[in-house]
């Protein structure tokens, strides 16, 4: 044994060498942590909270709430944030309930439709519902006098957008059934409608507030939808664009991002406060529920499923079809002429370009960085006390800041001309580490779950046998979890391709990416090319769903002999 | 200095005493075994012996090394948890020989050695030619084996058991217990095991620790242990037992209510007494035997449970609480006992075993 007698008492003697390495990464990630999530949002907070001259003052505040219509702007986010919640969480909890709870054919077909609308910008629901209900729109009887640009608009296109986010957290919540609770019920008699109001819904609750939360959240961040059909309604997130980028006020957008931030973090905090509730609701006991068929529930909701998954489809139809169209309305010959000009003429493939290589970046660095740090957190006990409880914190605090406020706090924060890191303003790279960043905390929850699912010995085992802990990280602990860095992969290659929010403040002329080269369009009014752009997105999506899709399938296959259930 | 020494070992969860300054020696080849119930310190002393849990004070010494604050990799045991914790994606072969790679002495040995030493291991445990299989298909007692062998094929100076039978049914368990002492005894490896089964305890130990709150009650072999509890506590884990109470009248005799009883044991005469009875130590005897230390009981309740039969007595003479008296179905020889019956019972003198006063 090398006895090192160190300074540092958590990096001393009787320890080996992969166990300092552990905690040598760990603080490295923690440092990361900090650079890259911790100071811009720190500097956020003090931008908004000292004036010019660098003292403390609440100037900022006062003179943005007597800024005219800002009052307005506010009471506009809220209340279309409330309707959209109000919506979309029914919605997607019938479609949810339809898919877990009742036999209909096609189950897959209804979740993959369901969830369609992840793989592409949120603005593809914005440009598709402009064809339907705009001014030139297919179906624009439908909404009498009123206009689709506006509050309408912002609604229809953020339900859209939103409902797979909570149909995703409502699929989970109903899957997990306990039979006996069912059973119980029927045992005393309880009619149809009773055992779903004691039984289900009470089940289902903590699913409930979480999506409504998240789909809350959603809405109050969301800045591309009311930017490209919003009109003249002014809501919070595209007031912090003008202001940053119309008008470099940094220091007013600061103090935006600040009022973003608070409504979505209360709602990150109360959301992980249910979450740990949840998980000691659920007993180890519990059998779980098999739905047996009953016409009379089964076929109004597959008929329900049907009309979801065709409005669902008719808005990415919509987008698909627009691009392909020569002229909107008055030539509906199909061409691919917006490609062409889109991608050769308007320098638009260049920004495809720039995304694929942006989500494949953010891919191959985050899925390592966000798993290691996951399995030092779960699986290393040496460090000192602060660190796990500040790694911990960090990686949970993404999920509580739009993208939008992390987009400014990298402004304010790498554009400083006294950091030594302002070279990374404008490159590739500090859109990949903003990627990584914001969608850090699903990822790293998706790792920490697979993680605990494997028996929490095989570190104690292995180090009794003298073998390193990374030996056995690669040996066994990522084979088995190989399944959850897929999908975190996966998730990250489709949220960096589709992401607008934190990298519309970030990029320069060479790094422009696709989902905002979308929005360029737009505003310029060629919404054809917009729409050939979305439309590469969501099949560059689609492709690699399907990859994802085919790769974990064959590795199901051949781990057959070793994952087959057990016990 | 004994082969495993714990000196003043203690460790606090929180304002939770897991080990309160236990001391404990261990020597070479011995099968030690630590009982108690769920939260006893049993299982935090198991693991701090491993370096898995560090404690807030105390030393360990191994072999005469101090190895306290070594981390668990730089330790020389082998150990075996109750959830057996096999690599699921590796076959047999490669779970057992997981800790052979990686020694360089064994590397030199070379594939073939690996090889040979992982087949002489499963023969070990009596599972040979199970190599390519992985653990999911084998049963639960087969793959607490293979951790076995996995955790001996490096040749550990110190075997430690995490509960290795909880997570198996009842006839596995027993099998696998005496697969395991045998095996033990074998090798003569320095073992611990924890448990909370205090049969599975009086088993397979050489010599039992009888956990409680952190702190150690008793230390004994399993006769000792069974029959001479150092205080309630042991007495009511280990086994059923009767607390009866009474002063004493003399050197050896004792006053219960109506009843004076004969001890094998010197007594203080004029204190109170405390005595201690087994239930497989009341005798049962013909209706009008007049014999020492006999008296009249009726039957409360009558369990038969195959093998044996329990019986809950009611002796006025003796004892306000009720006796509960265990017989074997050979003892009895097909003599029926049944509830309301009035039964000649008695409490041979060398069984009447009186308790030391609670501290």
């Amino acid at each position: 044994m090398t006895r090192r007698t160190l300074s540092l008492p958590w990096l001393g003697e009787g320890q080996t060498t992969s166990e300092r390495l552990s905690t040598g990464l760990l603080i490295g990630a923690a440092l990361l942590l900090c650079v890259f999530l911790i100071l811009p949002l720190g500097v956020l907070l003090m931008g908004s909270l000292f004036d010019d001259a660098g003292e403390f003052s609440l100037v900022r505040f006062v003179e943005f709430a007597s800024t005219p219509g800002m009052g307005r702007a506010v009471w506009n986010t809220i209340w279309v944030a409330l309707v959209v919640t109000v919506i979309t969480v029914p919605l997607a909890f019938l479609y949810a309930y339809a898919i877990q709870r009742a036999c209909l054919p096609l189950r897959g077909v209804w979740r993959i439709v369901g969830l369609s609308a992840l793989l592409g910008p949120s603005l593809v629901g914005a440009i598709s519902f402009i064809q339907w209900f705009g001014t030139q729109g297919v179906l624009k009887s439908w909404l009498g006098d009123n206009s689709v640009y506006g509050p309408i608009g912002i609604i229809i296109s953020t339900v859209y957008a939103s409902f797979p986010h909570a149909l995703m957290i409502l699929v989970v919540a109903l899957a997990t059934a306990d039979a006996r609770l069912f059973e119980a019920a029927e045992a005393l008699s309880a009619s149809r409608w009773r055992k779903f109001v004691t039984v289900t819904l009470p089940s289902a609750r903590y699913g409930l507030i979480s999506a409504a939360l998240v789909v809350f959240s959603y809405s109050v961040s969301e800045f591309g939808i009311p930017k490209v059909i919003g009109g003249n309604f002014p809501v919070l997130a595209v007031e912090v664009y003008v202001q940053v980028v119309g008008m470099h006020n940094f220091g007013r957008g600061a103090v935006v991002a600040l009022l973003l931030l608070l409504p979505v973090l209360v709602a990150f905090v109360v959301d992980w406060r249910i979450q740990r509730k949840q998980q000691a609701s659920l007993t180890a006991r519990a059998v779980p529920y098999v739905p047996r068929p009953d016409w009379r529930r089964d076929v109004p909701l597959l008929a329900y499923c049907v009309l979801v998954s065709v409005a669902m489809l008719g808005v990415l139809g919509m987008a698909a079809y627009t691009s392909l169209v020569k002229f909107w309305p008055y030539n509906l010959e199909l061409s691919l002429t917006h490609y062409r000009y889109g991608l050769a003429e308007a320098g638009v493939l260049d920004a495809y370009l720039n995304s694929l290589k942006i989500a494949g970046l953010t891919t191959l660095v985050g899925t390592p960085f966000i798993f290691l740090v996951a399995y030092l957190l779960e699986k290393n006990r040496s460090g000192p006390a602060w660190l796990r409880p500040l790694v911990q914190g960090a990686a949970a605090l993404p999920m509580g800041v739009p993208g939008l406020v992390l987009g400014i706090g990298y402004i304010l924060f790498f554009n400083h001309p006294a950091n030594p890191l302002n070279g990374l303003y404008h490159t590739l790279a500090i859109m990949v580490i903003a990627n990584v960043v914001h969608y850090y905390t699903s990822c790293h929850l998706t790792a920490l779950t697979a993680l605990k699912s494997i028996d929490r010995e095989f570190e104690a085992v292995s180090a009794s046998l003298k073998v390193s802990q990374f030996v056995t990280l690669w040996r066994v602990t990522l084979p088995v979890c190989l399944p959850a860095v897929l999908e975190i992969a996966r998730y990250l290659f489709i949220n960096a391709m589709t992401t607008v929010s934190a990298l519309v403040f970030l990029y320069s002329p060479n790094t422009l990416p696709a989902s905002v080269s979308i929005l360029n369009l737009d505003e310029a009014g060629e919404l054809g090319p917009a729409a050939a752009m979305a439309t590469l997105i969501v099949i560059t999506c689609a492709v690699v769903s399907l990859a994802y899709s085919l790769l974990t399938h064959f590795l199901f296959r051949r781990q057959q002999a070793w994952r087959s259930p057990s016990r | 200095m004994a082969h495993l020494e714990i000196r003043n070992l203690t460790k606090h969860f929180g304002a939770f005493v897991a080990l309160d300054k236990v001391d404990l020696a261990v020597a070479r080849g011995e099968f030690l075994v630590l009982l108690g119930p769920s939260g006893c310190g049993k299982t935090t002393l198991l693991r701090a012996i491993a370096g898995l849990e560090r404690q807030d004070a105390g030393e360990i010494f191994h072999g005469g090394e101090e190895i306290s604050k070594r981390s668990p990799a730089l330790r020389d045991y082998g150990i075996v948890f109750q959830s057996y914790a096999l690599f699921p994606n590796l076959t047999v072969a490669e779970n057992v020989a997981y800790g052979l790679k990686s020694r360089k002495a064994d590397r030199g040995a070379g594939r073939e050695g690996v090889r040979r030493r992982v087949a002489e291991m499963l023969d070990l445990v009596g599972l040979p030619g199970i190599e390519h299989k992985y653990p999911t298909q084998l049963s639960g007692g087969q793959q607490q084996r293979v951790a076995l062998a996995r955790a001996l094929a490096t040749a550990p100076d110190l075997l430690l058991l995490d509960e290795p039978l909880s997570a198996l049914d009842a006839i596995e368990r027993v099998r696998l217990r005496s697969e395991i002492r045998h095996l033990q005894t074998q090798l003569g490896v320095t073992t611990i095991m924890v448990t909370h089964d205090q049969e599975e305890a009086l088993a397979m130990a050489d010599r039992i620790v009888v956990m409680k709150s952190g702190c150690i009650q008793q230390v004994g072999g399993p006769q000792d242990i069974y029959r001479a509890p150092a205080n309630d506590f042991v007495a009511d884990f280990i086994g059923r037992g009767n607390l009866i109470e009474g002063p004493a009248v003399g050197e050896r005799h004792v006053r219960m209510r109506n009843l004076t009883l004969r001890c094998a044991e010197p007594l203080s005469p004029g204190r109170s007494h405390r005595f201690y009875v087994r239930p497989e130590d009341v005798c049962l005897y013909d209706t009008l035997d007049q014999c020492e230390n006999s008296f009249y009981a009726y039957v409360q309740k009558h369990e038969f449970l195959g093998a044996y039969s329990l019986v809950t007595l009611r002796a006025h003479d003796l004892a306000e609480q009720p006796l509960v008296a265990q017989f074997s179905s050979n003892y009895l020889a097909g003599r029926s006992i049944a509830a309301g019956a009035t039964l000649r019972v008695g409490i041979p003198p060398e069984h009447l075993r009186p308790m030391p006063e609670p501290a």
